[in-house]
C-alpha cells in the first residue's frame, strides 16, 4: 500500500488553474488503471495465452485487384505443427458493420492489396509463418479502379453484386450499378438560387490522403470456437464489445448469446478498432482446428496495410458571399475514397451531410457526400470521423472568403457563427444548452495574439530572415455520430465495507472514462473517490449492454447512467434507513458515507452496514445486499431525411476552436508548431488532468494528420509506405513548444453536471489551422494535406499563390 | 498407432518436420542477469530478447508494436543502455544485465520515475508505457541532468498515439529533478 499512500501528495506541473466547485466532479484525480500500466502488470490480449493455444498467420494479395486461379495448400498443410489452413473456398460467411460486402477471405476476386487470402493455425508463430510461405497461389492480374475519379466513371465496379448487398435501409443509399457504396444528401432553402444574390462566388477544391490510426498495439483476437455447439468465446483488442457480439452473430448466422467477447486492456483504438475485424477469420481457423483457441496478431506492415484507415477524401465547395461577410450559400460535393469495401465508411460519409457544414448558420446550403469503393485498403471510423476531414475544406475555404473579401478572419467567423436561435443544416435549433462556438473562437484569438493579417511587405521582410511566422484558426463542432436509439449501462453493487463495485459494456483504452464514472459516482454517494471501484475489463457475459465505445460519448451517456444508478442506490439505502430510524424516507438524506436525518443528524447510518442487508442490535436482517443499475438512452434523436437531412442526429455538440503559431523554414519547407491554442466549449470538466491530456494528445494526431501523416499508392494501387520509416507519425521532437487548453462551461442541461462529450474532438481542424497559419506566414494557399516539406517546398518553388 | 505405424502411413511420410529437428540442434545456452536475478536457459540461437523475455521468462511488460525498432515499444536496458530488444538476439544478451519494467519498482513502492508518469498523467492506453519508462531510465542513468533537447533526442524513438509526448516529457524532466534532490539528501 506504501507506493499508492505516497500518491496522493505530488506536484502537477501540467495544470492549468482550474478550481471546481464541486468535491470530486472536476477534480484532477490520477487514473484508476495508471499503477498497473507503470508496472508491466496490465494485460492486453497482446500478452494473452490460453492452454491449448494455437498462432495464426495470414498470406495477403500483391495485387490490388486479381482474379484467384487457384490456391494450392498442400504443402502448408503438410508441415509438421499446422492445425488448420483456410482459404477462400473454405468459408463462405460475409461480414459487414452497415453492409454485409465483404467476405472473411478474398474469394474469386481480391479487391485491394493486402486483403487475406489464406490463413494458417500452427503450434508456434514460426511454424504458422513458415507455412504461409509454402502456399502457392496462381492470380490473373485485373485493371484496378485506382481513385475515386475512375470509380465514379463505373467501368469496373468493385462490387458488382451492388445491387444486391444488404444494408440498413433508410440510412445508407447504395447506387445501381455504381461504385457509389452510400450517396447521403442534406439541404436547407435553395442555394442555387441564393448565389444569384452573392456579391462573390469562390469554389475551390480541397483534398486529403488516407492515414492510418496506428494504435500501439496493433489488432489481436484470440477466439475459441465450439465445435459441438454454435459457442464462440473471444478475448480482442477491440473497442465495441457489445456490437462485436452481434455482428459475429450475424456472420454466424448464430444466436447473439453464443457468443462471449472479452475485452483486455486495449492498447489504443481511435476508431479502427470498433467494427469487426480478425474475430470472424480466428474463429474459422479455432473451428477447424478443433475448437482450440487460436490468437492471431497483426504486424506492423499488416497493420497499415491489410487493417482499415481514415478515407482519403476530397470537398468541393462553393461559397456565395455578400460584400458585407455574410455567407448567403454554400455547396458541397464530398467523395470519400472509401476503399474496398463500405464497413464505417459509408457512416462517416453520412456524417458529413449534417456535421460537414462547420459551425456557421447559413440559410442556403446543400451537401452531396459519396461513399466510393475503390480498389485500396479500406477504410472506417477514425477520432471525429467525417470532420476533420470536412473542415479542413470548410476552415480551409472560410480563410480564403476572408482573404478575398478583406475582412478579418476572426470577424468573418463571428459574424456567420452558429448562435442561440440559429440552425443547423440538419435544421436543428441551436440553443443555450448547445454551447457556444463564438466563446471558444473568441478565448483561442485572445490567447494566441492575434491582432490582423499581415500585410505582404511584412511577410516579404520577413522571408529575407529565412524563418516566416504565422498565426491561424480554425473552427470544430462535432456531435457524436451515433443511431438515433443509441443505449448504454452501468450496473454498480456495494461492498461490504461500503466500497461500490461499477460494471459497464463500454471499454476504457486510455481515455479515462473509468476514471471519470468514477469520480462522477463518488459525487452523487457522497464518498470517497478511492472508494468507487471500476471493473477495467469488460466482457458480454457479466457486464451490462453499451452500443460502442466511439463517438466520445461515454462520459456523455455513461456519465448519465451512473448518475442513475447512485440515485438509485440512495433512494434504496433511504427506505432501509427509514425502517431501521423508524421514519419516512422523506425526512432523510445522504453526506459521507451516511443516510442520516436532516433535522437530527446524529441519528444516521453508514452505507457499509446495509450493504448487504442491515440488522438489527438483535440479529433481524432488513433489506438486502445494494445492488442497482442505470440507463442512459440518446433520447430526441431521429434518423435523417433521405434528401434534405433534416433530423435530429446530435445528441451533443461540442463546438470548438483552435488557434496556432508557426514557424516555417524557407529553405526547407519545415513547419515548427509553436503554440497551440485550444478551447472547447465542454459544459464542465469531469478531470481536469485527463481534459488536458485528451488535447495535448489530439492536439498531436492532428499534427500528424496536418504536417507528416498519408498513404501513399503505386501507380497500380500498391501501398508504398507501411512502415514508420515511410509513413511517420508524430515523435516527442515534434512537439508544439506550447499548448494551451481552454475549459469553456456552458452546461448542457441533460449532460451529466453539464458536461459533453471531449475526446475526438482535439485532433478536428489542427490541420485547418496550420493551413490558414500557413497563408499568413507564406501568402501561399495550400489545398492538400499533407503539408510535408517536400508538399511545401514544392509549393513555394512553384511560386504560384494557389497550390492546388 | 505407434510412431513405427505412423510413419508407414502414407500421409504422416509425407509431412514436413525437417525445421523441428534443425532447431533443436543449435540450442545454445545462456546465462544472464534479469532484474537482478540470475538466468540460465537453453534457447534457439534465433531467438530474440524480446521474445526470450516474454516468452520464456514470461515478463510481458516489454511490447512488440512493430518489431523493426521503429518504435520502442520493447525497450529494455542492456548492461545500462537502452536497446530495442527485437532487434537484439538473446544470445547477444549472453552474460549481461538486463533491466525490464518489471524490475523498475523497488518492492511494494513505485520508483521516482513510475510516480511520476502517474502524476503528470504520461500514459493513456499503456501500450507504449514499459519501452517509454525504460528510454528514460537509460538517460537518467547516463545523463542525470538532460536539458529538455536531451530528453526529446533520447525519448524520440519510442511512439506514443494517444498522450501527445508532453506529459511523458514532463514526468521525465521531474523524475530528474527528483532525483537530484533525492541523491543531494
Amino acid at each position: 500500500m506504501s507506493s499508492l499512500c505516497q500518491l496522493e501528495n505530488f506536484e502537477y506541473s501540467c495544470c492549468r488553474d482550474y478550481e471546481s466547485k464541486y468535491k470530486h466532479v472536476g477534480q484532477p484525480y490520477i487514473r484508476k488503471d495508471a499503477i498497473e500500466k507503470v508496472t508491466g502488470q496490465a494485460t492486453y490480449t497482446f500478452d494473452m495465452e490460453l492452454p491449448g493455444m494455437l498462432h495464426a498467420k495470414t498470406l495477403h494479395s500483391p495485387y490490388a485487384r486479381a482474379r484467384i486461379v487457384s490456391i494450392d495448400t498442400s504443402k502448408a498443410r503438410a508441415l509438421y505443427g499446422v492445425k488448420a489452413c483456410l482459404c477462400g473456398e473454405d468459408a463462405n460467411t460475409k461480414v459487414g458493420l452497415y453492409m454485409q460486402d465483404k467476405m472473411v477471405f478474398a474469394s474469386g476476386e481480391t479487391r485491394y492489396q493486402g486483403e487475406v487470402v489464406a490463413a494458417v493455425a500452427a503450434t508456434t508463430e514460426a511454424i504458422a509463418e513458415r507455412a504461409i510461405s509454402l502456399i502457392e497461389v496462381e492470380y490473373e492480374v485485373l485493371e484496378p479502379v485506382l481513385n475515386v475519379d475512375q470509380a465514379l466513371e463505373a467501368k469496373t465496379l468493385v462490387h458488382p453484386d451492388i445491387n444486391t448487398i444488404e444494408h440498413i435501409r433508410g440510412v445508407f443509399f447504395p447506387q445501381p450499378d455504381s461504385n457509389i457504396a452510400s450517396l447521403n444528401t442534406s439541404r436547407r432553402g435553395d442555394p442555387d438560387k441564393a448565389f444569384e444574390d452573392a456579391d462573390l462566388v469562390v469554389e475551390n477544391e480541397f483534398s486529403l490522403p488516407a492515414v492510418a490510426h496506428v494504435p500501439l498495439e496493433t489488432h489481436v483476437a484470440i477466439v475459441e470456437a465450439d465445435p459441438y455447439t454454435d459457442k464462440i468465446r473471444i478475448w480482442s483488442s477491440a473497442q465495441s464489445p457489445f456490437a462485436l457480439r452481434q455482428m459475429m452473430a450475424a456472420a454466424f448466422d448464430v444466436k447473439e448469446s453464443d457468443i462471449e467477447v472479452h475485452i483486455p486492456y486495449v492498447g489504443g483504438g481511435f476508431g479502427g478498432k470498433a467494427g469487426i475485424h480478425l474475430e470472424p477469420l480466428v474463429a474459422l481457423l479455432s473451428r477447424e482446428a478443433g475448437g482450440v483457441p487460436v490468437k492471431l496478431r497483426m504486424t506492423r506492415e499488416q497493420e497499415f496495410n491489410y487493417m482499415p484507415t481514415r478515407a482519403g477524401m476530397r470537398g468541393r465547395i462553393k461559397s456565395g458571399v455578400t460584400k458585407d461577410g455574410r455567407i448567403k450559400a454554400t455547396k458541397i460535393v464530398y467523395d470519400w475514397d472509401s476503399g474496398a469495401y463500405a464497413d464505417y465508411g459509408v457512416n462517416v460519409g453520412k456524417t458529413a451531410v449534417y456535421g460537414g457544414l462547420g459551425p456557421y448558420d447559413i440559410e442556403n446550403a446543400s451537401i452531396v457526400s459519396n461513399t466510393i469503393y475503390t480498389n485500396k485498403v479500406f477504410s472506417t471510423a477514425y477520432r471525429g470521423f467525417g470532420h476533420l476531414e470536412t473542415l479542413w475544406t470548410v476552415e480551409r475555404q472560410t480563410d480564403i472568403l476572408s482573404q478575398k473579401l478583406g475582412i478579418d478572419p476572426y470577424e468573418f467567423r463571428m459574424m456567420n457563427m452558429l448562435k442561440p436561435g440559429s440552425k443547423t443544416i440538419s435544421q436543428e435549433v441551436i440553443t443555450e444548452s448547445s454551447g457556444s462556438p463564438c466563446d471558444c473562437l473568441s478565448a483561442v484569438v485572445k490567447e494566441i495574439g492575434w491582432t490582423g493579417r499581415k500585410t505582404q511587405e511584412e511577410r516579404e521582410r520577413e522571408w529575407k530572415t529565412g524563418k516566416v511566422r504565422g498565426k491561424g484558426f480554425a473552427m470544430i463542432q462535432k456531435a457524436p455520430a451515433m443511431p438515433a436509439n443509441t443505449a448504454t449501462s452501468v450496473i454498480m453493487q456495494m461492498v461490504g465495507d461500503g466500497h461500490v463495485n461499477i460494471m459497464m459494456g463500454a471499454v476504457d483504452y486510455g481515455q479515462g472514462a473509468l476514471t471519470a464514472l468514477a469520480q462522477i459516482a463518488a459525487q452523487e454517494l457522497d464518498i470517497p473517490f478511492e472508494m468507487v471501484k471500476m471493473i477495467p475489463q469488460t466482457n458480454t457475459e457479466t457486464n451490462p449492454y453499451d452500443w460502442n465505445t466511439v463517438a466520445s460519448k461515454l462520459t456523455f451517456m455513461a456519465g448519465n447512467a451512473v448518475i442513475q444508478a447512485s440515485r438509485r442506490m440512495v433512494a434504496q439505502m433511504k427506505e432501509i434507513a427509514g425502517q431501521a430510524l423508524r421514519c419516512s424516507p422523506d425526512v432523510l438524506a445522504h453526506a459521507d458515507g451516511y443516510i442520516y436525518k436532516k433535522h437530527t443528524p446524529e441519528m444516521r447510518i453508514a452505507y457499509k452496514d446495509m450493504a448487504l442487508g442491515y440488522a438489527y442490535p438483535d440479529g433481524m436482517g432488513i433489506g438486502g445486499p445494494l445492488i442497482s443499475h442505470g440507463v442512459c438512452m440518446a433520447d430526441g434523436l431521429t434518423n435523417l431525411d433521405p434528401k434534405t437531412g433534416k433530423g435530429l442526429p446530435a445528441l451533443a455538440w461540442t463546438f470548438g476552436a483552435h488557434a496556432v503559431e508557426i514557424e516555417l523554414d524557407v529553405e526547407t519547407g519545415n513547419i515548427d508548431v509553436l503554440k497551440v491554442a485550444s478551447a472547447f466549449d465542454i459544459g464542465q470538466v469531469i478531470n481536469e488532468r485527463m481534459v488536458y491530456s485528451q488535447v495535448v494528445g489530439g492536439v498531436m494526431q492532428g499534427i500528424g494528420s496536418a504536417i507528416l501523416e498519408g498513404y501513399k499508392f503505386s501507380d497500380d494501387n500498391v501501398l508504398l509506405n507501411p512502415s514508420f520509416t515511410d509513413n511517420k507519425i508524430p515523435t516527442m521532437k515534434d512537439m508544439p513548444f506550447e499548448v494551451v487548453p481552454i475549459y469553456i462551461e456552458n452546461p448542457q442541461l441533460n449532460g451529466p453536471y453539464g458536461a459533453r462529450g471531449i475526446a475526438e474532438h482535439t485532433m478536428i481542424s489542427v490541420p485547418s489551422a496550420i493551413g490558414n497559419a500557413l497563408y499568413e506566414a507564406t501568402g501561399i494557399n495550400f489545398y492538400r494535406l499533407p503539408l510535408t516539406p517536400e508538399n511545401v517546398m514544392l509549393g513555394i518553388l512553384s511560386g504560384k499563390k494557389d497550390c492546388r | 498407432m505407434t510412431v513405427a505405424e505412423l510413419k508407414n502411413d502414407g500421409k504422416a511420410c509425407a509431412m514436413d518436420t525437417a525445421h523441428i529437428s534443425s532447431a533443436r540442434e543449435l540450442r545454445v545456452v545462456i546465462d544472464l542477469v534479469v532484474n537482478g536475478e540470475r538466468v540460465i536457459e537453453e534457447i534457439e540461437p534465433n531467438m530474440l530478447l524480446l521474445h526470450f523475455l516474454r516468452d520464456r521468462l514470461k515478463l510481458f511488460g516489454a511490447k512488440e508494436a512493430c518489431g523493426e525498432g521503429e518504435c520502442g515499444a520493447c525497450t529494455v536496458l542492456m548492461n545500462g543502455y537502452a536497446v530495442t530488444s527485437c532487434l537484439v538476439l538473446a544470445v547477444e544478451a549472453n552474460g549481461a544485465e538486463i533491466l525490464t519494467v518489471e524490475g523498475l519498482s523497488k518492492g511494494n513502492e513505485l520508483s521516482i520515475l513510475q510516480q511520476e508518469f502517474v502524476f503528470q498523467d504520461a500514459l493513456q492506453c499503456g501500450f507504449c508505457t514499459p519501452g517509454m519508462l525504460m528510454s528514460a531510465r537509460g538517460l537518467l542513468d547516463n545523463n542525470p541532468n538532460p536539458t529538455d533537447e536531451e530528453i526529446h533526442e533520447a525519448m524520440a524513438g519510442n511512439l506514443c498515439r494517444c498522450t501527445g509526448y508532453l506529459q511523458i516529457f514532463n514526468a521525465v524532466k521531474r523524475a530528474a529533478e527528483r532525483e537530484r534532490e533525492e541523491r543531494e539528501e
